[in-house]
C-alpha cells in the first residue's frame, strides 16, 4: 500500500481525508498536526470566544475518528523538516517516510512590526490556542483593542465585548471590511458596532503597543492613545510556507500548485490557505472544501480539476446582518442598482455586468442574499427581471414590471413616507384636494418633507393620481440624489451625520461613492458643521485647494504667500525675491488683493519653496481657496490726511481672525479708511467703511461676473462691535449657505432681513455664531503648508517613479 | 507581433491614496495612475484632449475622472470622455497584484511604436 503522509490538520486537510477514507482509497496515512488536537471548526472560534458555543461543540474530528479511519495521527509534533530526494518527513519524534506528501500547513497571523508587540498580553486570533489566551485575559471592564477592522477583528472584538471587556477596533483603512464591504455598508456596520459601545477607530495606523512588562496601551501615528490590558491583532494572514521553501518548492506568496493541486514537485501536493493558485490566495472555507474534494481524486487516480468560484461573506456577530458575494467593484461596462432604506438601516446595492449579476453587498436585511449569490454563480440572465430584481425573488413574476404599475397596485393604506407616516390614500386624498404640487403636497400632508428619500414615490402616486402629469421636482445637488442642497445641509445637522457614508447612507445617495459635484459640497458642509468629529478629505478637494495652490493652464502653480492686510516689510519682499530666483518663477504679479503672485511653479517644487517661505514667517494665502481670501486696506488714520479711522489695524485684526476658515465660496473683504472708498470695501463680500462716528459694516457685494454694491447690514461705533458682527456674518454664511454660492447669492435667496436678524437684532445668537466660528478655527487657523512642507510629507507632490531612463534603454 | 503583456512593477498601492492619483513619468510623456474608491487601478495618458489639462489632478468618483482645468469626465478604463464632450485619452492595461501596482510595460515604448 503507499504511504501517504499529511502535515496540517486544519478544515481543508480534514475534508480531504473524509473524502479518502470515504473512498477506501489504497493508502496507508499519517497525519501530523502541530497543535495537539485533531480539526476543529476554525470559523465557529468567534461563538466560542464570546461564550456562545464550547470547544466540544466545533469539533469535526476527534482522536476516535482518525483512529477508526485507519490515520496514523502525530499530534502536537512539529514537522522539522522534508527530504524531497528519500521522500521523508522529518518530525521531531523521528521521520516518516512517504509515497506522497499534503501540505496542508494553513497560514499564519501577520504580526505588524511595531515596538511592543512581543509585550505578554498582545496576542493573534488565529486558533484555539489564542482564543483560549482571550478569554483568560477578558476580565469584565478591562480594556481590549483589537487592531483590524477585518472579518477576523470584528469577530474578535465583538466576543470580547459579550464577556464584558471595553473594546476599541482600530482599522488602517477609510472604513471596516473593506474587502468585503463598500463604504455605505460599512458605516452601517460601524453604526451598529458603536450602538452596542464597540469604539471604532478608521484610519488609524498603528505606531507602537506600550507597556512595561505588559501590554497597557495602544499609541497610534495621530498621537491618540487607547488603554488596553489586551492588545489583539488581527490584521491578516498569510500562507504559512516555511517547509516548503526549506524544501526548495515553488513559492511565490503562497505554495505554487496547479489545477490539481500539485506542488513543482510530483509527488509533493499542497491545500487549504498555504497555496497560491494562479496567483489567488484563498482565506474562506468554500473554495478550500473545493480543493479538498479535486485532491481527493486526484490522489485516487481521478480526473478533477480545481476551479475557484464566487465566495460569499457573512458575518457572524449577532445583531450585524451583512451580506457581500461576488465582485462588487464599479467598472465601465457595470451598473449599480442601489437601495437604501435609511429609516431602517437598509442598504442593498447589486453590481450588473451585461445580463448578469455580478456581485451583491447587502446590509440590514440579508434575507434574498443566497438568491443572489445563485444568480451570481449560475450566472442567470437577468435581463427581465431587471427593474424588480432588487426586491428579491418574492417580487420575479415574469417579464418585466412596470414600476407605475407597481405604484398602481398598492393599496390605499401602504405607507410611503415613513418619516411622518403618511399613506397612500392620504396622498390621494390630498392631490384631489387640490395639492397639484409637491410643495402644496408637502405643506398638507408632510408626506416627503422630512429626509425626502420617498420624493419619488410620492411623485409617482401624485402623478398616478393626476393622470400622468409632470410634477416639478426642486432641483437636487447632482445627480448623486434628488435632495437639494439646503436639504442635505438640514439632514446633516438633523440626524448628525457626520461622514461622507453617513451622508450618502441617510440621505439615499444612488450612487456608491458620489461625484465631483457632490463630494466637494459633502466635505464642506461636513468640515462646517462638525468641526471637532470631521476629517477633512484631500480627494474629495478641487486640485487647488488639494495642492494648495493655484493650478495654471500649462499645469504649473501660482504661489501667493499671506500679508497680512495688505502690509509687508522688506525682509518678506526680500525672501519673496529669493524663493522666485531660486525656484525660477517665470513670473511675479501684484494681484487685486494687495499681495505678490509667483507664476508657473513646478508642483514637485511647491513643498521646498513653501518651507523657505515659512522659514521667513510667512503662511499660505489662501489665494486658491474657497475661504478667507484676502483684506484689503488702505493706509487709514495712521498717514493719510483724511483718514477717519485705523483701517490698515482693522484689516489686519479681521485678516489675522479669519484666516484658513473654509466657506461656502471664496469671502474677500476690503476697509476703506473714509468715504472716499481707496480699498473699493463696497464691492466685496464683506466691506467696512470708516467714518468719524464708527464703522460702516455692508456686505453682499461682487466684482465679478456680477457686478454689485454692498448692502449697509448695520453701523456700530467701536472696532470690536465691528469686529463681532462681521464674524457672525461669515460663520452664518458658513452654516446655511450652498457650497459655491458667494454671499450675495445667498443672501438673495434668505434675504438680507433675515442677516440681520440673526447677527445684528440678536445678540445671544450672534455670541453663539461667534463661539462656533472660534471652534472652528481652533481647528482650521492654521498653515496648510506647516503639515505639507515637512520633508517626510512631501512625496505625494512628487511623481511616483520616473521611467525615462527605463525608456531609454 | 502579439505578445503576452509585460507587466511593470511601478510601486505599492499604499503609494497612491485611495479616490486620488499619482504620476509616471515616462519618456514619452506623463501617466496619471489612479486608485479608485474600490482599490481598482487605471492607467491614462496624463493630458486632457480638450486643452492638456492634468488628469491626475482631478477628482476620482466612481470609475471616472473629472480633468481639473474645465470638468471634462472620463471614463477611466476605456479613456473615452463622458456626456456631451467628445474625446478620449489613451488608456494602459494596470492591475494591483500582492498590494502593488503593475502597469503594462507597453506604456513605455507607446510613441515609437506609432
Amino acid at each position: 500500500m503507499e504511504k501517504l503522509v499529511v502535515i496540517g490538520a486544519g478544515m481543508a486537510s480534514g475534508r480531504m481525508l473524509e473524502h479518502l477514507t470515504d473512498a477506501n482509497a489504497p493508502y496507508q496515512i499519517t497525519l501530523f498536526n502541530a497543535e495537539p488536537r485533531g480539526n476543529y471548526n476554525r470559523i465557529m472560534l468567534s461563538p466560542v470566544l464570546s461564550g456562545e458555543k464550547t470547544y466540544e461543540d466545533i469539533v469535526t474530528h476527534d482522536a476516535d475518528w482518525y483512529q477508526s479511519r485507519g490515520i496514523t495521527t502525530r499530534f502536537g509534533e512539529h514537522v522539522t523538516g522534508i527530504d524531497r530526494k528519500r521522500r521523508i518527513v522529518h518530525g521531531q519524534n523521528g521521520a516518516v517516510p512517504y509515497d506522497k506528501l499534503v501540505i496542508a500547513t494553513g497560514s499564519a497571523p501577520f504580526m505588524i512590526p511595531v515596538v511592543g508587540r512581543d509585550l505578554p498580553g498582545v496576542i493573534a486570533y488565529r486558533d484555539l490556542h489564542d482564543t483560549n489566551a482571550m478569554i483568560a485575559a477578558a476580565q469584565p471592564g478591562a480594556e481590549a483593542v483589537v487592531i483590524g477592522g477585518g472579518l477576523l477583528g470584528l469577530e474578535a472584538a465583538a466576543g470580547l465585548q459579550m464577556r464584558g471587556m471595553k473594546v476599541t477596533v482600530i482599522h488602517l483603512m477609510g472604513h471596516l471590511m473593506e474587502r468585503q464591504l463598500d463604504p455605505s455598508a460599512g458605516y452601517l456596520l460601524q453604526k451598529a458596532l458603536e450602538a452596542r459601545g464597540i469604539k471604532v477607530h478608521c484610519k488609524g495606523a498603528t505606531k507602537a503597543i506600550l507597556g512595561e512588562t505588559h501590554a497597557e496601551a495602544v499609541l497610534l501615528e495621530d498621537g491618540t492613545v487607547y488603554g488596553a490590558d489586551l492588545v489583539v491583532m488581527a490584521v491578516g494572514i498569510r500562507p504559512e510556507t516555511r517547509l516548503a521553501v526549506d524544501a526548495h518548492l515553488e513559492v511565490e506568496r503562497g505554495i505554487t500548485v496547479d489545477d490539481q493541486l500539485r506542488t513543482s514537485d510530483p509527488s509533493v501536493f499542497a491545500l487549504g490557505e498555504c497555496v497560491e493558485h494562479r496567483q489567488q490566495l484563498f482565506g474562506l472555507v468554500a473554495p478550500l472544501y473545493d480543493q479538498a474534494k479535486v485532491l481527493a481524486a486526484t490522489l485516487m487516480g481521478e480526473a478533477s480539476a480545481f476551479q475557484p468560484v464566487q465566495t460569499a461573506t457573512k458575518l457572524k456577530v449577532t445583531g450585524c446582518d451583512l451580506f457581500s458575494a461576488g465582485d462588487f467593484a464599479d467598472g465601465p461596462t457595470r451598473e449599480d442598482i442601489v437601495f437604501r432604506d435609511p429609516g431602517r438601516g437598509i442598504y442593498k446595492r447589486l453590481v450588473i455586468e451585461g445580463d448578469r449579476l455580478v456581485g451583491a453587498v447587502m446590509y440590514g436585511d440579508t434575507a434574498d442574499g443566497s438568491w443572489f449569490f445563485g444568480l451570481i454563480k449560475d450566472q442567470t440572465d437577468i435581463s427581465q427581471m431587471r427593474d424588480t430584481l432588487i426586491f428579491g425573488p418574492a417580487f420575479q413574476g415574469g417579464g418585466s414590471v412596470d414600476p407605475m404599475a407597481a405604484v398602481a397596485a398598492l393599496p390605499p393604506d401602504a405607507e410611503i413616507c415613513g418619516c411622518n407616516g403618511v399613506c397612500k390614500g392620504r396622498i390621494v386624498d390630498a392631490v384631489l384636494g387640490g395639492a397639484d404640487t409637491l410643495d402644496k403636497l408637502r405643506a398638507t400632508t408632510k408626506a416627503s418633507a422630512s429626509c425626502g428619500t420617498c420624493t419619488g414615490l410620492v411623485q409617482q402616486v401624485m402623478a398616478l393620481t393626476l393622470g400622468g402629469e409632470v410634477v416639478d421636482t426642486p432641483a437636487g445637488m447632482c445627480g448623486c440624489t434628488e435632495l437639494a442642497h439646503e436639504d442635505v445641509r438640514r439632514l446633516i445637522k438633523a440626524k448628525g451625520l457626520k461622514s461622507m457614508p453617513a451622508v450618502m447612507q441617510e440621505c439615499g445617495w444612488t450612487t456608491p461613492d458620489g461625484c465631483a459635484k457632490c463630494r466637494p459640497a459633502l466635505n464642506f458642509y461636513l468640515l462646517a458643521d462638525w468641526p471637532l468629529d470631521y476629517q477633512d478629505d484631500r480627494q474629495s478637494r478641487f486640485v487647488n485647494e488639494r495642492n494648495h495652490a493655484n493650478i495654471q493652464k500649462d499645469g504649473t502653480y501660482s504661489v501667493v504667500p499671506r500679508m497680512w492686510g495688505g502690509v509687508t516689510t522688506p525682509a518678506e519682499l526680500r525672501a519673496i525675491a529669493d524663493a522666485a530666483e531660486k525656484y525660477n518663477v517665470p513670473m511675479v504679479k501684484v494681484t487685486g488683493g494687495q499681495r505678490i503672485d509667483l507664476l508657473g511653479v513646478r508642483k514637485e517644487d511647491l513643498p521646498a519653496m513653501w518651507a523657505d517661505l515659512n522659514d521667513a514667517g510667512m503662511v499660505s494665502g489662501h489665494a486658491y481657496s474657497k475661504g478667507l481670501r484676502t483684506v484689503k486696506t488702505c493706509v487709514g488714520s495712521e498717514f493719510c490726511r483724511f483718514g477717519t479711522q485705523d483701517s490698515t489695524g482693522l484689516g489686519i485684526r479681521l485678516e489675522k481672525l479669519l484666516w484658513g476658515s473654509w466657506t461656502p465660496h471664496k469671502v474677500k473683504l476690503g476697509v476703506s479708511g473714509c468715504p472716499r472708498n481707496c480699498a473699493e470695501a463696497t464691492c466685496k463680500d464683506v466691506g467696512v467703511v470708516c467714518v468719524d462716528s464708527g464703522y460702516q459694516v455692508s456686505v453682499s457685494g461682487a466684482a465679478g461676473m456680477e457686478v454689485k454694491e454692498t448692502e449697509l447690514l448695520v453701523t456700530v461705533p467701536t472696532e470690536d462691535e465691528a469686529v463681532e458682527i462681521i464674524t457672525a456674518f461669515i460663520q452664518l454664511y458658513r452654516e446655511n449657505a450652498r457650497y459655491l454660492d458667494r454671499a450675495w447669492k445667498w443672501t438673495a435667496r434668505v434675504g438680507l432681513d433675515w442677516v440681520k436678524a440673526q447677527v445684528v437684532d440678536d445678540p445671544d445668537q450672534r455670541r453663539a455664531l461667534v463661539e462656533r466660528f472660534e471652534l472652528s478655527q481652533s481647528v482650521y487657523r492654521k498653515d496648510p503648508w506647516a503639515e505639507h512642507a515637512k520633508p517626510g510629507a512631501r512625496d505625494e507632490f512628487s511623481p511616483l517613479a520616473d521611467l525615462r531612463l527605463e525608456a531609454a534603454e | 507581433m502579439a505578445q503576452a503583456t509585460e507587466w511593470l512593477d511601478i510601486a505599492a498601492l499604499s503609494d497612491i491614496p485611495q479616490q486620488g492619483a499619482r504620476l509616471l513619468r515616462t519618456g514619452a510623456g506623463c501617466i496619471a495612475i489612479f486608485r479608485t474608491h474600490d482599490d481598482r487601478v487605471f492607467a491614462l495618458d496624463d493630458r486632457c484632449p480638450h486643452k492638456g489639462g492634468p488628469l491626475s489632478e482631478g477628482i476620482v468618483a466612481g470609475h471616472t475622472i473629472t480633468c481639473p482645468l474645465h470638468n471634462w469626465v472620463f471614463d477611466l478604463n476605456s479613456g473615452q470622455a463622458q456626456g456631451a464632450d467628445e474625446g478620449s485619452v489613451r488608456s494602459y492595461a494596470a492591475r494591483v497584484e500582492g498590494g502593488r501596482v503593475l502597469v503594462s510595460a507597453e506604456m513605455l515604448t507607446r510613441r515609437s511604436a506609432a
